[in-house]
């Protein structure tokens, strides 16, 4: 009876395991934990995380391993994202704490659990190498999220952003399934390098594929963030508790990223040029709607949401410029240097929204752009911090938002799209005008708040590490950017 | 040679100086602060005396060079190296930033700590653009000096500075994003090298060539700055505290000129001469008609403004003539424009603190009650001028020699600038110092203290020694401008 069975090689997902289970149990041990000692989870919590890194780095093979009947893949690229995506995730939730414990309503023990299963989704993300899987992940991250959105039920503006970010979410899941049946039905497989197969094979309906791949960019583009499928971005953004913009607006960063590589670089490489146009498209409108739409902005989280948008529209430039007339030669060195800026952004986007958690206090949300007036009067350091993670959203060096950029263009120039490269500087030169406002409004307005800032130690050591590590690895990029490279190396 | 790392000395001391300077935090200890930024600038400007002594005048090449591997993924290096032409100013910009500390001593009150440590973190980076031999080293210093000038026109400007300081940031920052595509474009043509010395060897097309010379051209000219893209100047000057104005009229107004030295010429010599026919109408451009629009203006900080637009054009004329004659002077101008500007800005500071006015009808009379200072203003006034004797007349002169050779009609425009220059600088003078005790503010101006004599004379020192013996300077420069003319001459084009 059990002939055709066989036990899948399991140490591929060991990292994926253990959270499950450590979820689960951190689910049950905070039912017998008083709210007054949450602590007991927020720490499981993190050990967990911190544990799920241990597992990586032991079981991490640096060869590309298929497991699950080929569903599930391990190679250096979801290693490296993971170990990113970790670290980012136990920095969310420490600067998350402070502010849950001042919000009753969210200072449960699912706030933490939810936030594992997010972590979980986005693990199958990196590592999906089926439709299928990539399916499962989206949905466990996209219905985490909903929820903890909503989690702050009292609030209207939450509710209303979780309603609203449930119905798009929704429906861009519906086109990416719909983009993938098309494309099913032209290939007859889920498996994405299988489909990469048929495709070199030769003899798939062009037509169907191209309806098909139009739909799975749509759905790539909505989870992405990117124009014209960015309209939930500001109100989610906006609208979510700030612990929970924090988290929307970092970690799934990479786990987007990664299913853009699977579905796109590593399914339909053979199709670049098609989607290559599209996703050239949707990048140029991001930046233009992204940075003038942030110009108009009063509220912080709105800024920083549209902020994204042409952050993540500036990151697939270095997507599209991976294939050149059907030459691959560039494609390395694009496509990690999207990932450099991905890596980079999620490292800035959770230092400032950590700056956003980090001045609220209970009953004030210090979300917006006025609240930070004079911050350089009351407090002269976290105005420096702000100013640097400022400046390097901007892409000003020394600071690592700088060399982002400068990888993505210099991609974008050896693979000849001179036009491109001017399109993106002259919307970042936009796009820094918003930046320097905050600068502006932090170091030459008065005051017109002197409460001093009462955000715990931890957090401010954290938050410290997080704006000088932006400093820091703007002067020293080349370890982040040469893993970047070589990760893909090995597993493309 | 030394084998102590100088360059690198003189660009972190004062970094890091800044740094300490910061942690003094508040006004409570702005006494401190001030001690550390002096003993930091001076320190900075120490290291600049070996560099000068050590200089090897009959080499043109670079020296004092070092080199080490900095982000290898693109072949990024940490390259520095000085040569006769970017010596002079990382000595002069050590020089000003002792004026500059100097003199925010008593006038600063507010966020003194951060002020200083502004201007020493702005030195040290100035120091990296002279002193790099990578691009995009020079990029990455080139633009992180906007952001501690930034802060200084927002910070402690006057009532106009938000709108100044964006305009300043947002006009550099809009050319240098093309210089940064144009940097890219080299790095692939070159297969991979962002060295500049390479570059001044590879070939480029003409078609090409003329690009790249229009991308650089963006973002020097915006920053020299020539006209039409000089009216961020005015403002940044007008709005800017008398340390910024220093700074801005010294050193950073020089990094744009400094630039198509390092970029345009050697790198595209073919483009450099289909274009200079551009480049040389802008700049008498901006020496005639600039020099009229300060003949009207009635703020004293903007009539410097806009006096410093017009021997900046100078400065660009004598480069685009490609003689040694035309090069040798605009450099002694930017050096001697360094001092001559800087004191002006100074002298206008001097009163602004003593009457918070800066127009010129507010004044008059100021020689009654402050007879020092007026002797001392009416040198600069007169090195502004351009005055034989003092620094001002020599580059003057030279590129106006230079121009004589090369066309007639350029040597007469550039030469009526002599005639404006005397205008604006000596009417402004007259109103502003001379006749009768004009109202109640002039009435109680006290005459310069220690502190302000001892700026204004050492300033003063300077301006005469290069307007009377010019030798050293020149002399430093000679060989590596002729080794930039060799560079010129040899065109590219295969």
């Amino acid at each position: 009876m059990f002939d055709n069975f066989v036990v899948p090689n399991l140490l591929p997902a060991a990292p994926e395991i253990f959270l499950t289970v450590m979820a689960l149990a951190i689910l049950m041990i905070d039912l017998l934990v008083k709210d007054s000692r949450r602590t007991v989870t927020f720490v499981l919590t993190q050990l967990t995380l911190i544990g799920c890194a241990a597992i990586q780095f032991a079981t991490s093979t640096g060869e590309i391993t298929y497991t699950f009947s080929n569903m599930f893949v391990d190679d250096l690229m979801s290693d490296l994202l993971k170990l990113f995506l970790y670290m980012t995730m136990l920095i969310v939730m420490f600067y998350s704490r402070g502010y849950i414990i001042d919000r009753e309503s969210m200072n449960k023990g699912e706030y933490y659990v939810l936030a594992l299963f997010a972590t979980l989704g986005m693990m199958v993300m990196i590592s999906a190498n089926n439709f299928v899987t990539i399916y499962i992940g989206l949905e466990l991250l996209s219905l985490s999220l909903y929820a903890m959105v909503a989690m702050n039920r009292d609030s209207v503006v939450s509710t209303e952003a979780a309603m609203k970010y449930f119905v798009l979410g929704a429906l861009a899941s519906g086109l990416l399934l719909y983009g993938m049946s098309m494309i099913y039905g032209a290939t007859g497989t889920l498996e994405i390098t299988g489909i990469a197969e048929r495709l070199y094979g030769g003899g798939v309906n062009k037509s169907v594929m191209v309806f098909g791949l139009v739909f799975l960019v749509a759905g790539l583009a909505f989870k992405l963030g990117v124009v014209p499928f960015h309209m939930w971005i500001p109100d989610v953004y906006h609208g979510a508790p700030t612990s929970v913009t924090l988290l929307i607006g970092s970690a799934p960063k990479l786990a987007a990223f990664a299913i853009v590589m699977r579905l796109l670089v590593n399914g339909l490489i053979t199709m670049a040029a098609d989607w290559q146009a599209m996703l050239v498209i949707l990048s140029v409108l991001s930046m233009a709607i992204g940075n003038l739409a942030a110009i108009a902005q009063t509220n912080l989280k709105r800024m920083l949401a549209y902020s994204a948008i042409s952050h993540m529209g500036f990151m697939l430039l270095g997507i599209v410029t991976g294939v050149v007339s059907g030459d691959a030669r560039y494609a390395l060195n694009a496509y990690s240097s999207a990932m450099f800026y991905v890596i980079a952004y999620v490292l800035m986007s959770a230092g400032t929204f950590g700056m956003i958690l980090l001045m609220s206090r209970a009953g004030f949300e210090a979300e917006e752009i006025d609240d930070y007036k004079g911050l350089n009067k009351r407090s002269p350091w976290f105005a420096g911090i702000m100013l640097m993670l400022m400046f390097s959203m901007a892409g000003v060096p020394f600071f690592i938002g700088f060399f982002a950029k400068f990888s993505v263009l210099q991609a974008v120039v050896a693979a000849g799209y001179m036009w491109l490269a001017i399109v993106a500087v002259l919307f970042s030169l936009i796009g820094a005008f918003y930046y320097l406002r905050v600068v502006k409004i932090m170091y030459f307005d008065a005051p017109v708040d002197d409460t001093p800032l009462v955000a715990p130690m931890d957090m401010r050591i954290l938050i410290s590490a997080n704006g000088l590590a932006v400093a820091f690895l703007g002067i020293f990029p080349q370890v982040i950017m040469s893993l970047c490279a070589y990760a893909l190396l090995r597993s493309l | 040679m030394s084998t102590y790392p100088l360059l690198s000395l003189a660009i972190w001391i004062p970094i890091f100086a800044g740094l300490v300077v910061l942690t003094t935090g508040g006004d409570r200890n702005a006494p401190l602060a001030r001690m550390i930024s002096l003993v930091g600038a001076v320190a900075a400007f120490l290291i600049t005396i070996p560099l000068w002594v050590g200089f090897d005048v009959a080499n043109g090449g670079m020296q004092f060079v070092e080199l080490s591997s900095w982000i290898p993924r693109f072949n990024i290096n940490y390259h520095l190296g000085v040569d006769g032409i970017s010596m002079l100013f990382v000595v002069l910009n050590a020089f000003i930033t002792i004026i500059v500390v100097a003199a925010g001593w008593e006038v600063i009150q507010n966020k003194v700590a951060q002020y200083n440590a502004a201007f020493l973190i702005m030195s040290g980076l100035m120091n990296g653009i002279f002193t790099s031999l990578d691009g995009v080293l020079f990029y990455v210093f080139f633009e992180a000096s906007l952001i501690p000038l930034y802060l200084i026109i927002g910070v402690w400007g006057g009532p106009n500075r938000v709108y100044a300081a964006f305009k300043f940031f947002l006009y550099t920052l809009f050319g240098s994003l093309l210089f940064l595509i144009a940097l890219m474009y080299l790095f692939i043509q070159s297969g991979g090298s962002f060295s500049i010395l390479e570059w001044h060897k590879l070939p480029i097309a003409l078609g090409p060539q003329i690009w790249l010379f229009l991308a650089f051209m963006i973002a020097f000219a915006v920053k020299v700055p020539m006209w039409p893209v000089h009216t961020w100047l005015p403002d940044a000057h007008v709005e800017a505290p008398t340390g910024g104005s220093i700074v801005l009229a010294a050193i950073a107004l020089k990094l744009g000129a400094y630039g198509f030295l390092r970029f345009s010429l050697p790198i595209l010599p073919d483009a450099s001469h289909e274009l200079s026919g551009l480049v040389i109408a802008l700049s008498l451009i901006a020496v005639v008609y600039i020099g009229f629009v300060a003949l009207v203006q009635e703020d004293m900080k903007k009539l410097v403004a806009y006096s410093s637009i017009a021997h900046m054009g100078f400065v660009t004329l004598g480069f685009f003539m490609f003689s040694a004659m035309g090069i040798e002077g605009a450099l002694v101008q930017m050096v001697s424009h360094g001092f001559v500007s800087g004191a002006m800005f100074f002298c206008i500071g001097v009163m602004y603190d003593r009457v918070h006015s800066r127009q010129i009808a507010d004044y008059g009379g100021v020689v009654n009650k402050m007879p020092k200072f007026a002797a001392l203003f009416m040198l600069f006034t007169m090195a502004n001028a351009g005055l034989p004797a003092t620094s001002g007349f020599v580059g003057e002169f030279m590129v106006i020699l230079g121009a004589v050779k090369f066309n007639f009609w350029v040597a007469f425009a550039a030469a009526s600038s002599m005639v404006i220059g005397a205008a604006y600088s000596l009417w402004m003078y007259k109103r502003v110092v001379f006749g009768d005790v004009a109202n109640h503010h002039v009435e109680e101006l006290s005459d310069i203290n220690m502190r302000e004599f001892a700026i204004l004379g050492v300033l003063a020192i300077a301006t005469l020694w290069m307007g009377l013996y010019p030798q050293p300077f020149t002399e430093v420069m000679h060989a590596s401008v002729n080794d930039l003319l060799r560079h010129v001459a040899i065109s590219k084009i295969q």
